[in-house]
């Protein structure tokens, strides 16, 4: 079972429940999808065994070759190359801006010359470490960079199937949401009970329906603004899996970079409760398709 | 006139509740909404939207299944497994890089351009704001920030506003490198949580690898005082200063529930407090005006 968790809008808690959760299961594996700001170690405290840096290919002209054709800069939809033909006086050059490169290979692949070759560029780091039986990964994108779907894409091929997987995707509802929680069996909403909670509410409920993936909703300091979202939730028939109130003790936890499993028993059983309501969810979307 | 751009690295550190009482106090804006996945901004400021644009951007495949003779060249190719093996095209995962299209020899695959979201150029009762919805699961979110920004910038030059207050988005990757860049004074506001300090060092090793000048405002500062104090060293050490500590108030999340700025919504310690940082904050842009 793959659970994400996902949220519109940032700062609901996402990483608390996706942590919470994983220290409520057994046999799990943590995947850290937010690789612009990475935070489940902070909690999670994992020791980290291994390092893997992550690459993204980008093209690199050989000069003898290339007799600036002006095909690379043609077949490259994103706009990162740039031919500048030569004259009588001076030889011509192909620019590459590589911070715009999607690595699809197209201007490689298509050179008639055969002068493109692809290298490697890194974009950031993969991590894999151990905490208290929890696998975990996470990966980091590196300061300056600016495409993270790649890393994200590379840091969930380290999922094994044969754990319970939580993985705790970024905020919002563009790209790097959507390349994180694509493919997993059920996602988590996490939200809180505001006009701005609600409008990013709506916002990733459809981009969950354009992915395909079930979902349900864990509405956090449910006591702090207005009943928006548990009229919405009905609506719409989205199950509120789990409402938290606002509780000093655990923006105290969070703040010190403590879970609330095992500091706060109250919430345990809630908890544990969950991985059993979404598989019977699963199951029910499964059974509906 | 000047860009100030307000971010956060972490979400919902009340970036956007700042931004919109800034809204409130400053005089001669532009507002811009650049938190273009998840816009909230408009729930603040209350616009009526004057005109409406249609954002294009970026090109899905279309696989014409009369054409195709399942050669299964383009799945191969393909490096975002955008093409199953039943030859349908996942537009999620579609790039739109044009590869398929160029080496399919049958012809069968055409690039179509996307309408991936919509802009808008508003009234308020705070001045000019440009804002944006990204369509869902849409990509290039940086570009449409582009177009926001030159949009604001265009009404700023016409109208002659002395300042553009740009919220950004949360993270560091492509939007928010759009949301910072060329601007004159990037505001971060950070959090006294492990998470809201280890982001607040990314953006800020973000900002000065951009060399954008950065200023830090803790919010709620009083839920961990040892945080902040740590907040304080960290800065300290960068050399970058703190314009402003944000005592927590449950009130913030009614002002939200009332949707207005919270300048408007109280007078309370928390007012002052971000009356305070706007001074700062003019104090630093006029300097800089002065110098150029
Ligand atoms: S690999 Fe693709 S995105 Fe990168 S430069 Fe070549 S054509 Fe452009
Ligand atoms: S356009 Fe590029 S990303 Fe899209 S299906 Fe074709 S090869 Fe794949």
């Amino acid at each position: 079972m793959i659970i994400s968790v996902a949220s519109g809008k940032g700062g609901t808690g996402k990483t608390t429940i996706a942590v919470n959760l994983a220290l409520s299961l057994k046999n799990v594996q943590f995947i850290d999808c937010d690789v612009e700001e990475p935070n489940a170690h902070l909690f999670l405290k994992p020791r980290i065994f291994e390092r893997i840096p992550a690459y993204i290919p980008i093209p690199e002209v050989a000069e003898d070759k290339c007799d600036c054709c002006g095909t690379c800069q043609d077949v490259c939809a994103f706009n990162s190359i740039a031919v500048l033909p030569g004259g009588i006086q001076k030889d011509g050059t192909v620019l590459i801006f590589s911070h715009l490169c999607h690595g699809c290979g197209a201007c490689a692949y298509l050179c008639p010359r055969d002068a493109i070759h692809e290298i490697k560029k890194t974009i950031g780091i993969v991590e894999k470490g151990f905490s208290d039986g929890i696998q975990f990964v996470h990966g980091k994108l590196n300061i300056g960079e600016a495409m993270s779907p790649p890393l994200i894409r590379q840091v969930k091929q380290h999922i094994d199937p044969m754990k319970s997987v939580i993985i705790d995707a970024p905020p919002g509802t563009s790209c790097p949401v959507i390349e994180s929680v694509k493919g997993t069996d059920y996602c988590i909403l996490v939200t809180e009970p505001t006009p701005f909670g609600l409008n990013d509410l709506i916002l990733a409920v459809e981009m969950l329906k354009t992915v395909g993936v079930p979902f349900g909703i864990i509405l956090n300091r449910y006591d702090i603004g207005d009943d928006c979202v548990d009229l919405y939730a009905r609506e719409n028939g989205i199950p509120v899996l789990m409402k938290i109130p606002f509780d000093r003790g655990i923006a105290s936890l969070y703040s010190k970079g403590l879970p609330i499993i095992g500091y706060k028993s109250e919430y345990d059983s809630e908890f544990k409760k969950l991985p059993g309501k979404i598989n019977t969810l699963i199951k029910k979307a499964k059974f509906d398709t | 006139m000047k860009q100030i751009v307000i971010i956060s690295g972490k979400g919902g550190t009340g970036k956007t509740v700042l931004t919109a009482s800034l809204a409130s106090l400053a005089k001669e804006k532009v507002m811009v909404d650049c938190d273009v996945d998840a816009a909230d901004l408009h729930l603040l400021l209350n616009p009526s939207v004057k005109e409406r644009f249609e954002f294009r951007s970026g090109q899905t495949a279309q696989l014409d299944r009369e054409k195709c003779c399942e050669c299964g060249e383009c799945i191969d190719m393909c490096r975002f497994d955008a093409i199953g093996k039943d030859f349908v095209i996942d537009p999620v995962s579609c790039e739109g890089c044009g590869l398929c299209s160029r080496i399919c020899r049958y012809g069968a695959v055409r690039m179509e351009e996307n309408i991936s979201g919509e802009w808008f150029i508003s009234d308020t009762r705070y001045g000019p704001f440009v804002h944006a919805r990204l369509g869902i699961a849409e990509d290039n979110s940086g570009k449409l920030v582009s177009v926001v920004r030159q949009a604001a910038k265009d009404i700023a030059e016409k109208e002659q506003k002395s300042c553009i207050l740009i919220d950004g988005p949360p993270g560091i990757g492509c939007p928010v490198i759009a949301a910072i860049t060329d601007t004159d004074l990037a505001v971060i506001v950070t959090e006294p949580t492990v998470s809201g300090i280890h982001d607040m060092l990314r953006v800020i090793d973000m900002t000065g690898h951009f060399q954008i000048p950065a200023r830090v405002v803790i919010n709620k500062f009083d839920l961990n005082l040892e945080n902040s104090e740590k907040i304080t060293e960290i800065c300290a050490s960068r050399n970058i200063e703190i314009v402003g500590r944000i005592p927590f108030s449950a009130e913030v999340s009614r002002s939200l529930v009332k949707a207005v700025p919270f300048v408007e919504y109280t007078h309370d310690d928390v007012t002052e407090e971000i009356i305070s940082i706007w001074h700062k904050m003019e104090f630093i842009i006029e300097e800089k005006k002065s110098r150029t």
